[in-house]
């Protein structure tokens, strides 16, 4: 006991003192640990992840309408675009109102870099303010002031490639890794 | 406010346990002989209405989870069976569901009267901030026991409200998809919230005992703002005086409660509820429940970037709808002025009625569709709303010039207007 008041009076650590530090920090480890499998339980489940690839034939998409698909739970746009709609949107590559600025090139360009066929825009449904789905082509509905998608929730306008142009989201519509698996099939996630 | 037990065991048994675990002493001291200020007005009895609607809540509630069944494709039809088949199910559940509403219309007559009276001010201030997380967890709790029916609305509302934790930086997506359990609103979503749903009504009650033992020290503060001088002139006991005049409150109140849920229970409800939840197809209008109307407003009154690309419109909404319920805890730093109620403060007393004003004229805005004028109606509102905090009160408290408070509640009793002055033969009754 008096040796131990004699090293704190000397401002040097004492062996009580590290050993209340070293249990101190392993007690804390290993509420941490233990609280890890309590927190993880809540994330996706392996069933869910497992769902995690789907093809889909894009001839079943007429020129001028979108298709609504399911991928991973996740509704998801395919539009089969018309030429003036394309054209629309390459015009609108450099144009200022773009907030979260990408090409039209970018917006169709497969998960290996590759360029995809720039008639068929693959994208999340969800719209990127908070998760409504934007009311799109051969849905009765206003489509916004750029003639993409608009979403009712809470006004967010898109163009004719997905990109926001107005309203409260802050980023495009997302665009899923996806790759031609052949001229007409797309192998999603 | 606490001070020496007056109680005094009577019969063997109470002196037994009194020993032992003074639970009899306990409830002596604060439901029976706990001294209350005379001149308590009506605005006082909403605690203890709260109070029946978290046991009415509480008990539907757990009567509903043994009819309803957690699963995508049954959710929707359970609850018809609850509605149709089960005995008497379609009262459980509208008392259920309108509950919720009149659970909400009394927790803003009480924080509008703390607002008033200035219940916040020292010594309450930890009351005070015990009510907002009461508040909060009330949010919380109504919010996921609408996702349940799994209707339009509840699927959509979901997908809504799940998604402001994406706009947290960096982190956001990872904390949407472990909050939902998957990349979407889906069965792992319906499944954690009804558990979640079930357990927060448990963790309200635990806040509320904190929150009543917390008016038990410093007292109940009343409509004159001033403190209890002289408790025996005063005050007087919480029963009989109290129990009788907030069981009065009570049925009034259920009166109307139970109005709705006979004769219009669908009334404070969305229709398109009543459409069984479909994952490909938002409705044109996305509202929630009336009681979050103003702070849905204020969310979406936000539709422009502040740092564009950094701070966002969609982060700038979801701060400024939860910082209108957070700056609710730091009023008492705030509002500097010594004077409590608003009786003495003419000029905040002017502003705290346009406040209320503007924040139902919020929930007329989150009512109506994104579109103009509404969404410039919502800015002026939202920049109200926190003016009213965030300038309004600091700086009002700064230059008014109250009017003189009574010296005392006793002083205020006696001086009180002709007409006014209660009847000194009949102790108890209260009047303003």
């Amino acid at each position: 006991m008096s040796d131990n008041t004699t090293t704190k009076d000397e401002g040097l650590v004492s062996r009580r003192d590290a050993l209340h530090l070293a249990t101190g920090a392993v007690a804390l480890g290993g509420a941490a640990m233990a609280a890890w499998p309590l927190i993880h339980q809540m994330n996706p489940s392996a069933d869910t992840l497992a769902l995690s690839s789907i093809e889909f034939d894009l001839t079943a998409v007429p020129e001028g309408s979108q298709a609504k698909i399911l991928w991973r739970g996740q509704p998801m746009f395919i539009r089969h675009r018309t030429a003036a709609e394309i054209a629309q949107a390459k015009k609108d590559d450099t144009a200022k109102d773009l907030k979260d600025p990408e090409t039209d090139v970018k917006r169709i360009t497969q998960s290996n870099g590759k360029v995809g066929k720039e008639e068929y825009l693959i994208m999340l449904a969800a719209c990127t303010h908070l998760g409504c789905i934007p009311v799109g082509v051969n849905e009765s509905g206003y489509l916004g002031e750029y003639g993409g998608w608009f979403c009712p929730c809470h006004g967010s306008q898109y163009d004719t490639a997905g990109r926001i142009r107005k309203g409260p989201a802050p980023k495009n519509l997302v665009i899923p890794p996806y790759l031609y698996t052949s001229d007409t099939i797309v192998k999603i996630g | 406010m606490s001070g020496p037990s007056k109680y005094v065991p009577q019969s063997g048994f109470e002196k037994w346990i009194d020993k032992r675990l003074p639970l009899v002493r306990f409830a002596y001291d604060t439901m029976i002989d706990f001294p209350t200020p005379k001149n308590l007005n009506y605005w006082w009895t909403f605690g203890a209405i709260l109070a029946i609607f978290l046991g009415i809540q509480i008990v539907t509630g757990i009567i509903l989870v043994m009819h309803y069944i957690p699963a995508t494709d049954r959710a929707f039809m359970s609850i018809a069976h609850i509605m149709r088949d089960v005995n008497y199910g379609w009262l459980i559940r509208y008392m259920h569901m309108s509950g919720a509403s009149f659970f909400f219309l009394a927790v803003y007559m009480h924080i509008f009267r703390g607002l008033y009276y200035g219940s916040y001010k020292e010594p309450r201030e930890v009351l005070w901030g015990l009510g907002v997380i009461i508040y909060l967890l009330m949010v919380m709790t109504a919010f996921m026991g609408y996702v349940l029916p799994w209707g339009q609305m509840s699927f959509w509302g979901a997908t809504v409200i799940t998604n402001l934790t994406s706009a947290i930086p960096f982190v956001g997506e990872s904390i949407h998809n472990w909050l939902l359990g998957g990349f979407a609103v889906d069965q792992p979503t319906l499944n954690r919230f009804l558990s979640l749903h079930y357990l927060l009504p448990f963790v309200i009650l635990g806040v509320v005992v904190l929150h009543i033992w917390a008016l038990h020290v410093p007292g109940n503060n009343n409509p004159t703002g001033v403190e209890v001088k002289d408790v025996e002139k005063e005050t007087l006991p919480f029963h009989p005086y109290y129990t009788i005049k907030d069981a009065f409150a009570i049925l009034v109140f259920l009166m109307v409660y139970f109005a709705f849920v006979f004769f219009a229970p669908e009334a404070l409800n969305h229709p398109d509820n009543y459409i069984p939840a479909n994952n490909q197809v938002t409705p044109a209008h996305i509202v929630p429940e009336w009681y979050l109307l103003p702070f849905y407003a204020i969310l979406r009154a936000v539709d422009f970037d502040i740092i564009p690309g950094i701070f966002t419109a969609k982060l700038g909404g979801v701060i400024a709808m939860l910082g209108a319920i957070l700056v609710w805890l730091a009023l008492p730093v705030l509002d500097s002025s010594k004077i409590k109620s608003m009786r003495y403060r003419p000029l905040a007393r002017i502003f705290w009625f346009i406040w209320i004003a503007n924040f139902i004229f919020l929930g007329i805005c989150g009512a109506m569709p994104a579109q103009a004028p509404w969404t410039w109606l919502s800015k002026i509102g939202l920049i109200y709303y926190f003016s009213y905090f965030l300038l309004i009160l600091p700086l009002v408290s700064k230059f008014e010039k109250p009017k003189t408070p009574p010296a005392s509640i006793a002083d205020s009793i006696a001086n009180a207007p002709k007409g006014e002055e209660p009847n000194p033969n009949i102790v108890g009754v209260v009047q303003n």
